[in-house]
């Protein structure tokens, strides 16, 4: 009898393992359900008016709709809907993977100054036509943006090298980050003239105006390939939550895998950077979320923080679009309003979980 | 069938940590209890056995093979070092960090555990009593019972050589004597090489089959617990007076004192 009781016990363990697993699972699922009514809701607001059955109708059949409404619901609402669920996605899988590999909760592309830095890249290629990457041709303002975000996350990776250097440090290194970056872009925008000037608003402030099928489809393509790179190292990452040392135990080639996935974060954020400019606290405050329904296993986590900051961008270019009527707002915008408070919130939780 | 560290020599930065340290012959299905002061290079002695650490100088071998020319991860396999830090608060239960411990032995992408890994992980589990908060973040748990969790991460791996860095430190005594005697059976079943560094004399001297006295980046002294613990070699590393004595029970009682007090 007493022999049969640890047994017992044990072994529901296990059950209970497979049991949080599945429901793990059913989240997911869940999930990618609220993805597409998010996307259903935010294609079907939008300057026009148009009834919702019409909206959904043109959706399923685009022949037989009216030509107005096909173009409206094809080729206006629906890249940049797509876009709001692509770049929340970036964001989410990119801020998910900057506080894995930082063990800081209040990293993101937008906090740490990455978004900034790549702005700032975007910024001079727009203003000087000057590329860092030579034959980059087209998409010189990408891959400057690339290149001005990969630096900036360096500059992190190497700051967590140094002994005695806290979360909180790292934040405040962010936005001494963010600060001298948006002074740069500063002193460009005043040496441009009009044309460059509205360019450089537009990345500023963050916006889904310019979406197009073309930058969905490369936003897609991304995300294809990042998040199974990401998940391959799942376990890997998740030994990182542990500690260097721990996962380096495990035979983790931990500043490699750091390096790894800084890169593919950085990547993430100047790619949505230069699409639709910086949007702030979705990489923030979508993983918290996965956070809290998943845990920290990254096979969940990284996957649920993806596709709730894809929800919750397309939630916000829906209300962007109700607060006036007929007025769609920059949706950068928004996102700062609703997540300065929260990350303020989040910011207090964890000193009083240090205290 | 043993261990064998041999002339290591470490530094960090121009400070010498490791000065020409050798053991011996660990061999296997023996515990080892590495005993020194603060400072002395217990730690950093660990790290360049497990490969965490590079050596300027020196060999670590198993079984007559060197280590040195094994990658991170198959040295992993065969060595693991259990450090001292148990303070991750982190939003995995005690069943996920173990599976984790059990899951990176092996190489490559599989989402699901194999039954034979959450055998694995059942079994020490139930070894190590984590039962009633198995399912527990390991966040909400207290640090004895994350050092637990810890240990379980250790043996589930399964590897040759195992060293554990004060293993028993935030634990109760009932705990200390139920894991320091778990270890010692899993070194002895399995015919694994363990090396225990701590600083309770009394659990080194029951428990452990050889004592390692370390001071100053070196082996001062080592062999049978009787013999190591009364050598004046401790109570200079130590600048202490040492008292040993066999209990009714037969067991060796270590108690150290302060001279002139």
């Amino acid at each position: 009898m007493t022999a049969a009781l640890p047994m017992l016990a044990s072994t529901n363990a296990t059950a209970d393992y497979r049991r949080r697993n599945a429901k793990r699972l059913k989240l997911v699922l869940l999930g990618l359900v609220a993805l597409v009514f998010a996307l259903a809701l935010d294609v079907s607001i939008g300057p026009g008016n148009l009834p919702l059955t019409d909206v959904l109708r043109t959706l399923v059949d685009p022949q037989s709709a009216a030509p107005r409404l096909a173009v409206i619901v094809w080729d206006l609402r629906l890249p940049i809907a797509l876009m709001a669920l692509a770049v929340g996605a970036m964001l989410g899988l990119s801020g998910a993977g900057m506080q894995t590999i930082l063990a800081n909760p209040l990293a993101d592309p937008f906090t740490l100054g990455v978004s900034a830095a790549a702005t700032v890249g975007a910024s001079v290629a727009i203003v000087f036509g000057w590329s860092v990457v030579p034959g980059a041709g087209p998409f010189i303002v990408t891959a400057n943006a690339f290149v001005f975000a990969l630096s900036a996350s360096l500059v992190l990776f190497f700051m967590t090298k140094l002994r005695g250097v806290s979360a909180e440090t790292m934040i405040l290194v962010g936005i001494a980050l963010l600060f001298t970056c948006n002074a740069i872009t500063a002193l460009l925008q005043y040496r441009s003239n009009e044309v460059q000037l509205t360019q450089i608003v537009f990345w500023t402030l963050g916006s889904l105006a310019r979406a197009t099928w073309g930058k969905v489809g490369v936003a897609a393509v991304l995300i294809a390939v990042a998040l199974p790179f990401f998940l391959m190292r799942g376990w890997a990452l998740t030994a990182l939550r542990l500690g260097d040392e721990r996962a380096e135990s495990m035979g983790v080639r931990v500043d490699r895998l750091r390096l790894e996935i800084l890169i593919a974060t950085s990547l993430l954020a100047a790619v949505s950077v230069s699409f639709v400019g910086g949007i702030g606290f979705i990489g923030l405050v979508g993983p918290h979320i996965a956070r809290l329904l998943v845990g920290e296993d990254q096979r969940f986590f990284l996957p649920v923080a993806t596709i709730a900051s894809a929800v919750l961008l397309s939630l916000a270019s829906s209300l962007s679009k109700v607060i006036t009527p007929g007025v769609i707002y920059p949706i950068g915008i928004i996102t700062a309003l609703i997540g300065v408070p929260f990350f303020i919130s989040l910011v207090m939780s964890i000193r009083s979980r240090a205290v | 069938m043993a261990l064998s560290i041999r002339d290591l020599d470490f530094r960090y930065g121009a400070t010498p940590i490791l000065q020409g340290l050798a053991t011996g012959e660990l061999p296997r299905g023996e515990l080892a209890a590495l005993v020194g002061p603060n400072g002395s290079g217990k730690s950093t002695l660990f790290r360049c056995a497990a490969g965490l650490l590079r050596a300027h100088a020196g060999s670590v071998s198993l079984d007559g093979a060197d280590l040195a020319g094994l990658s991170l991860r198959e040295r992993a396999r065969k060595v693991f070092y259990l450090s001292q830090d148990t303070e991750a608060r982190v939003a995995l239960s005690v069943f996920d960090i173990i599976l984790l411990a059990r899951k990176s032995l092996h190489r490559g992408f599989a989402l699901a555990a194999s039954p034979e890994d959450t055998r694995a992980v059942e079994g020490v589990i139930e070894e190590l009593g984590l039962a009633p908060f198995a399912s527990r973040d390991i966040g909400t748990l207290s640090g004895g019972q994350r050092q637990l969790a810890a240990i379980g991460q250790a043996l589930v791996r399964e590897p040759d050589v195992l060293l554990l860095d004060e293993p028993t430190s935030a634990l109760d005594v009932r705990r200390q004597l139920d894991v320091m005697a778990t270890i010692r059976e899993a070194t002895r079943r399995r015919g694994i090489v363990t090396v225990v560094a701590i600083h309770d004399l009394s659990l080194a001297a029951r428990f452990a089959d050889r004592v390692l006295v370390m001071n100053a980046g070196r082996i001062a002294q080592a062999g049978a617990p009787e013999n190591v613990l009364a050598h004046p070699a401790v109570s200079e590393t130590y600048a202490v007076g040492v008292h040993l004595e066999r209990s009714a029970r037969g067991t060796l009682l270590v108690e150290p004192y302060i001279h002139g007090q």
